[in-house]
């Protein structure tokens, strides 16, 4: 395995990535808002596209404006429906995001004769060509550094979103787990789920821009997921999904140089695989090995002990067990 | 556009139209059929969830058919191939969330993104293989909705008749599944059978629709007509054969639209007429349409605000029928009703005019003079009687303090039934008088408003 400075610009792109989606995924999944990540990755298409049309060219600040703002409004179409119409959440969730990926598609189609904007390059951006769109080259401590236009684009996002956390950690807590409370104690519960959402729709469209969707979509839920199950406390879940992400990121790209050497591939075809779905492969396995390992959630140790319980109680141990008996 | 074209495209008798009408139009009745069913065990995005997991499965068939020596592509090995991780995405989902604290949104995300970055992994590799012609795995992801074959048609058409027949024969087990999954496991029906059965039907119309129109549109279609016929209905065969009659419109219209228009991708379009449809019937549907919605409280809100100003003029009289014998009808001053209750001139004058066209009181007198009519007196006897029988009820019966019914009783009275009310009569046996509509006096004083 050979590691150049390429490898490292992708997994800081990578761990920027991550940790931006990370950090927000924690409270998605706590609202049970977990799909939202994915419904704005494919809902932002025609934001992308009317974007396109109205300026003619693939500027990235009005293509990245144009879906911010469809991303947000997915977020509040999903709540009009569901509490209009009163429709299941996730159901009104599909029903806007492919309605509006449905509308990008035919506006994309339309314009398809004068550009070159196909959905795929928006939804699978590819993390292995950043490194090549090298944008600011400052020179610090006497060595040249290349920094990538997504690592630019991306750093400032997870500083936002590390500040939002932060700042906002005792709103977000109470609105997260008890609105109803929240609106009580003077904090307007709803203004903290749009100012959520904004930023979810802000990240993801940042993130897929540089990185690809995938990556969006898997590190908004499974290291805050994985986090759940180890912790019982907020601000320890916090910090724990942060670090999966990053381990994540790492051996995404490690297993994606690694792998397809390993199944016959020749090691010298440079990006034989996708390190964006390398990254979201290990994150699933880092959450299949806190399912089972996990030291109170985790299945095999609910599985021990419920058999202990079964064994003392047939052994009528827990019974002689108990201090008085001993006497 | 013709006339003619038109008529070409309606009648089917272009041999490649009259393929993808048919083909989107058998998989929209069958996508209506499980989404009916998806939508109400609050499952609608499992069908998202599922047709990501597909990817996988197709490009480890893919592998497995090069390594056979095969060209890789035939499409029964990837069908298959799609459906085996279908149905483990499916099988993990239920696991996570049987046997963890993670939410079903939660293990639905994780299992879509982890499956399809596995995916996208393999997909990538597979294209970059030196001897795979692989071209083409992608449109397993964004269909070949207007390059459908005959072979298409046919895998459609077996799996919508199995998942018809199927539905049909298990329309009862499938009804307590979604409707009191716990009940049915009390009851001794095989819950977890059922409910695997159930996701392997639609594993199988997700799979035989997904390489044909793609995979946002079989989303799409799982969930949007569903969702529409549920404003239209509150009984599942209807709803469910109504969401098969969306699912199918949406699937002709779509892609006979898309045949008469060049540069119109059928799949957008399709998705586009169902959302329509969704939106027509979230608006008018009229058992939980918002439009019907709203009708029934503002209705409701005229009716309460009505018998609330009857009331109040009845109490009034009934004041100073306590010098006189009986009630008598005469003027109320509009500030005596205005300080009864909480409520604005404004609203106590729009109040009064309803009340003037339903012919309850006579027109308001120049000196602001409120006077009840034969029949206003007639209906505001029987609110007040209602009212006062609620509060006995109350008091004899519940435990509630005298000094507390007023409020409580305010807020049933209007909803009191004719048999409700002959109930409250039986219980209450002494207040039965000769002619049985006496109204009870009030258990508690009512403060006189100025």
């Amino acid at each position: 395995m050979e590691w150049f400075s390429i490898d490292t610009w992708i997994v800081v792109v990578g761990i920027l990535a991550a940790v931006s989606c990370a950090l927000l995924g924690n409270f998605l999944v706590l609202r049970k808002m977990s799909m939202m990540g994915d419904a704005i990755s494919h809902a932002v298409l025609p934001g992308l596209a009317i974007a396109f049309l109205i300026t003619g060219a693939r500027a990235s600040l009005t293509m990245f404006i144009g879906a911010a703002v469809v991303g947000v409004m997915t977020a509040v179409f999903t709540q009009w429906v569901s509490r209009f119409g009163k429709v299941d959440e996730g159901a009104s969730m599909g029903i806007v995001f492919t309605t509006l990926f449905a509308l990008g598609l035919l506006l994309i189609v339309q314009a398809a004769d004068h550009v070159d904007l196909d959905a795929s390059c928006v939804l699978y951006g590819a993390i292995e060509l950043t490194p090549l769109d090298v944008v600011w080259r400052p020179q610090l401590f006497g060595l040249d550094f290349e920094v990538p236009r997504a690592a630019l684009v991306l750093a400032p996002v997870c500083l936002v979103n590390l500040l939002f956390v932060v700042f906002f950690f005792k709103e977000l807590r109470i609105s997260s787990f008890d609105s109803e409370l929240a609106t009580t104690m003077g904090i307007n519960a709803n203004l903290m789920h749009y100012l959520l959402m904004t930023l979810v729709a802000i990240t993801t469209v940042a993130a897929f821009e540089a990185v690809g969707s995938i990556i969006v979509i898997a590190m908004l839920i499974v290291p805050a997921a994985a986090a759940h199950l180890l912790t019982d406390r907020l601000d320890l879940m916090v910090l724990i999904s942060v670090l999966l992400a990053i381990f994540a990121a790492i051996s995404g790209h490690v297993t994606a140089i690694i792998l397809p050497g390993l199944i016959g591939f020749d090691p010298h075809v440079v990006d034989a695989t996708s390190t964006s779905g390398m990254m979201a492969v290990m994150a699933g396995l880092i959450f299949a090995v806190v399912l089972f390992c996990a030291p109170r959630h985790g299945i095999l140790v609910k599985k021990f002990r419920r058999l202990e319980a079964a064994t003392n109680i047939e052994s009528g141990a827990s019974f002689s067990s108990s201090p008085f008996d001993r006497r | 556009m013709e006339f003619s074209d038109i008529i070409d495209v309606l009648l089917l008798r272009n041999y490649n139209t009259r393929l993808v009408v048919i083909c989107t139009m058998l998989l929209g009745c069958a996508c209506g059929l499980m989404g009916g069913f998806l939508l109400l065990r609050k499952r609608s995005l499992m069908g998202d969830t599922l047709s990501h997991a597909t990817l996988p499965g197709v490009c480890l068939a893919f592998f497995v058919g090069v390594m056979l020596g095969g060209q890789g592509k035939s499409l029964p090995l990837l069908l298959l191939g799609a459906t085996v991780t279908g149905v483990l995405g499916c099988a993990m989902v239920l696991f996570i969330r049987n046997n963890s604290r993670i939410k079903d949104d939660a293990a639905m995300g994780i299992v879509l993104s982890v499956f399809f970055g596995a995916g996208i992994a393999l997909l990538t590799m597979v294209t970059k293989m030196p001897d795979g012609a692989a071209a083409g795995l992608e449109s397993f992801i964004y269909g070949k909705t207007a390059s459908m074959v005959l072979s298409d048609f046919w895998l459609l058409t077996v799996v919508t008749v199995c998942v018809l027949l199927l539905s049909v024969f298990l329309f009862k087990e499938f009804r307590l599944l979604c409707f009191d999954e716990v009940y049915a496991s009390a009851q001794g029906w095989p819950v977890k059978f059922l409910d695997v059965l159930l996701l392997a039907l639609v594993t199988a119309v997700t799979v035989a629709g997904l390489q044909a129109v793609g995979l946002i549109l079989i989303i799409a279609f799982l969930i949007t007509p569903a969702a529409a016929a549920r404003f239209w209905t509150e009984r599942l065969d209807q709803m469910l054969l109504l969401s098969v009659v969306i699912g199918g419109v949406s699937g002709w219209l779509g892609a006979s639209v898309s045949a008469l228009i060049p540069n119109m991708p059928a799949g957008a379009l399709i998705v586009l007429v169902a959302a329509s449809c969704f939106l027509i019937s979230m608006l008018f549907g009229v058992e939980r349409g918002v439009l019907v919605r709203l009708i029934r409280q503002l209705s409701l809100k005229r009716s309460v605000g009505r018998q609330h100003l009857l009331r109040a003029l009845y109490e009034i009289l009934e004041a100073d029928g306590e010098r006189i014998e009986g009630i008598c009808i005469r003027p109320v001053a509009f500030r005596q009703v205005r300080g009864r209750r909480t409520w604005s001139d404004q609203q106590l004058r729009r109040c009064l005019a309803r009340a003037y066209n339903d012919g309850l009181i006579d027109a308001v007198s120049k000196e602001d003079g409120i006077t009840l009519t034969e029949a206003g007196l007639e209906a505001a006897a029987q609110v007040t009687r209602n009212h006062r029988l609620w509060e006995l009820y109350l008091i004899e019966y519940a435990d509630v303090a005298t000094s507390r019914v007023d409020r409580d009783a305010d807020a049933v009275e209007h909803v009191l039934g004719e048999k409700l009310v002959a109930l409250l009569e039986a219980k209450l046996v002494k207040l039965r008088t000769a002619d049985g509509l006496e109204v009870p006096a009030s258990p508690h004083p009512i403060t006189p408003g100025d």
